[in-house]
């Protein structure tokens, strides 16, 4: 479908995916860049935050009540990890975490799908983003317009909280150095906990946003897991600002090659994946270096 | 470790004796009982030596196709539990067989495939060790079913596909060992290609939404054949995908911009439901009509009947047959009674594969693998829930009919569970191609 209304329709759907993706990748990289923790767990806390907002909605029938019970809900869950697992593991080899992560998401998973089963839910998008929006060339959703608003909106937010104020100082002098901090009287530990509670946050946050595009399985994480790894690689792991690029360009990749083959569109992700792997092994924007 | 290796690894004069006792003896009883023309292979007779024999079961429980894993899963559970109790439905399909099959109860293991044919022959072959099993089934996906008939082929172990839909799967992947219940691509495309050019006319242009393997591709390729050659249809685009894609909108949007007059979308499972549902949110469906060459086990249950209404599907079954087959009336009403809804397709299948392979076993009177397979073979008619059916020889695919249904207005709908109407049910063999044009070349009985 080479023709160039489709051209627009696909940058534009590549922009709003894109923003999308990096949300959800945001919390992955946060955890990773501050703890040097790798969060597996981090899809299965997506699809987390998606149903604990859609029980909120079927409560209330208000979206808004449904996205903050998602972003706090699997904000608590994250600290009760932190707390009672996570923390034991700082210290442990890097595949004794990613071990106990991965665990963690199995269970979250089969824990979702005894409560509610495997047939998928819905929740509507808010009455105001509901239905479609011409804009000349195509229709488009209004919700996804919407949520290009909402995740620029959200990853400014996260940003001005990381590198502008003094918490977010002290959670990057921890990342340096949590010795030092803690001989400053500074509880790094509480830090941590913090940090893991906002990325956790990040993560039921997205995908409370990203269910009105959807519908709720109990294994739609395990996928978007695979594709926010890729996004977290191509942007660096660990920056932030990394997240947003491999982001956007994901989702562009993903939208303009699904014009030319569909069938490739996916795998020109992972090739544009290896390639900044080979030529900037760091991505995008990561440091040089840095664990 | 099984009990006998347990036995050998702490070895006492004693124990070796026993141990040594039982080989003999268990070697030397199949001798006695059956003749030298049935020599040991697969699992046989160590499955069927003890008073119960074995059936693995791989369903995906986790994944996109999860769902419809369960419901082939619950058929399954109801088929055993039939077989084992001699229930008079069981015995309408199976007229020879009384308790169990040839007196054994029948047991089952399962595994959660997740649709992946790797995990699926893993698990298959831990069964085979453990269990000895002698019937391996489920797939839902026609990857695993096709992966499962060469691993049967090559371990002399009968397999049943669960649902498959892909030509290959009793075209060029068949074999000796594998059977098919199920209706597939192309008697899906010629059932329900006549049904769409009355309805929607000729020389039409088709948009296609396609899984990334052999279900999606030889379904695809179906139907654009039949189309093309029979009403003049034009395929503008075909959108190609990974199974298990988190998002359809860049497929979706190059069917918004494709000026296509007809979507047909062959993906499945929570695929099928995910694409369907971005379609109406990109308006795709206000601008072309939608079809399911499948019709997807909870599918309109997932999108809602304002979704599927007047939408064209074919199936292997839907409960309001019930209406016109009295053995579709005994399964509905036992699965209800059971499970608490009424059973899809997924159930079924899965229901009459047992009873078929039941049938099979008692008329050869024996497991010996390759007599079961003669007894398949040989063209024997079995009563069904869809009437009359029969397995053709020459790719041991069943003959059955193909139902054409509707999806019903919510208005229409007589119960919560009433989304299709059916329209047809077109019988099974002029619909199907020369069983050798797929490539179809079934191997050696050892």
């Amino acid at each position: 479908m080479l023709t160039w209304p489709n051209f627009y329709s696909q940058l534009l759907n590549g922009l709003a995916l894109g923003s999308l993706l990096a949300l959800i990748s945001a919390g992955l990289t946060i955890i990773y860049g501050t703890l040097g923790v790798l969060n597996l767990a981090h899809g299965a806390l997506f699809m987390l935050g998606g149903y604990a907002g859609y029980v909120a909605y079927e409560e209330t029938d208000s979206f808004l009540i449904a996205v903050v019970a998602g972003a706090f809900f699997v904000m608590v869950v994250g600290f009760a990890l932190e707390r009672g697992i996570i923390r034991y593991f700082y210290n442990r080899p890097a595949e004794d975490q990613i071990l106990v992560t991965f665990g963690i998401g199995i269970v979250i998973v089969e824990l979702v799908r005894a409560a509610f089963g495997n047939l998928s839910k819905t929740v509507p998008p808010p009455a105001w983003a509901a239905g479609v929006t011409p804009l000349g060339f195509m229709i488009y959703p209004t919700y996804r317009i919407a949520v290009l608003g909402i995740a620029a909106a959200t990853l400014a937010a996260l940003y001005i909280v990381l590198y502008r104020t003094r918490i977010g100082m002290v959670v990057r002098a921890g990342i340096e150095d949590a010795l030092m901090v803690n001989m400053l009287g500074i509880n790094v530990y509480r830090v941590f906990l913090l940090v893991f509670g906002i990325g956790a946050m990040a993560a039921g946050y997205a995908g409370i946003i990203n269910a009105p595009v959807v519908s709720l399985t109990p294994d739609m994480g395990e996928n978007i897991l695979v594709q926010t790894f890729v996004v977290v690689v191509i942007g660096g792991v660990g920056s932030f600002s990394g997240a947003v690029v491999g982001g956007l360009l994901a989702g562009e990749i993903l939208s303009l090659t699904s014009m030319v083959d569909p069938a490739y569109s996916e795998v020109m992700l992972f090739v544009i994946m290896t390639t900044v792997l080979v030529l900037r092994p760091q991505g995008l924007l990561g440091v040089q270096g840095r664990e | 470790m099984t009990v006998e290796q347990k036995k050998f690894s702490r070895v006492t004069r004693r124990g070796v004796l026993q141990a040594g006792g039982a080989i003999a003896a268990s070697a030397a009883l199949p001798r006695l009982a059956f003749a030298d023309d049935m020599p040991a292979i697969g699992t046989w007779p160590a499955g069927s030596a003890g008073d119960s024999v074995f059936i693995g079961i791989t369903v995906p429980r986790t994944g996109t196709y999860a769902a419809s894993g369960e419901d082939e899963l619950k058929g399954m559970m109801l088929a055993v539990d039939h077989i084992n109790g001699g229930d008079p439905l069981l015995r309408k399909i199976s007229p020879k067989t009384t308790k169990g099959v040839l007196g054994k109860e029948v047991k089952y293991v399962v595994a959660d495939s997740a649709a992946k044919p790797n995990q699926a022959v893993e698990a298959q072959t831990r069964f085979i060790n453990e269990n000895k099993v002698v019937l391996m089934t489920g797939s839902t996906s026609s990857a695993v079913a096709v992966a499962l008939n060469h691993f049967a082929q090559r371990e002399h172990v009968l397999y049943f596909t669960a649902i498959s839909g892909s030509n290959d799967t009793t075209g060029k992947d068949c074999v000796r060992y594998g059977f098919r219940q199920n209706f597939y691509a192309q008697t899906a495309a010629a059932a329900l290609g006549p049904v769409l050019l009355k309805v929607y006319g000729k020389n039409k242009k088709a948009a296609y939404m396609t899984p990334d393997y052999t279900y999606g591709h030889t379904t695809q390729k179906a139907m654009e054949d039949f189309l093309t050659a029979n009403g003049g249809w034009t395929t503008v685009t075909n959108q190609v995908s990974p199974l298990g894609a988190p998002d359809f909108s860049s497929y979706v949007l190059n069917v918004a911009n494709s000026g296509a007059d007809v979507l047909i979308n062959v993906n499945w499972g929570h695929d099928a439901v995910l694409s369907t549902q971005q379609a109406k949110q990109f308006g795709v469906l206000s601008k072309m009509k939608l079809v399911f060459p499948y019709q997807i086990p909870f599918l309109a249950k997932e999108l809602g009947p304002d979704v599927t209404e007047g939408v064209y599907v074919a199936t292997d079954f839907w409960w309001t047959l019930e209406d016109r087959f009295p053995l579709a009336k005994m399964f509905v009403d036992s699965f209800q009674a059971k499970y608490g809804y009424r059973p899809e397709w997924g159930a079924e299948n899965a229901y009459m594969s047992f009873a078929l392979w039941a049938d099979g076993v008692e008329r050869a009177g024996t497991f010996y693998p390759p007599a079961v397979i003669k007894a398949l073979e040989a063209g024997n008619h079995n009563d069904s829930v869809v009437g009359d059916v029969y397995f053709r020889a020459a790719d041991h695919q069943l003959v059955r009919p193909v139902v054409i249904v509707r999806g019903k207005a919510p208005g229409d709908m007589k119960n919560p569970e009433d989304f299709w109407e059916v329209l047809d049910v077109v019988p099974g063999a002029p619909l199907m191609q020369a069983p050798d044009a797929f490539g179809c070349q079934l191997g050696d009985y050892t």
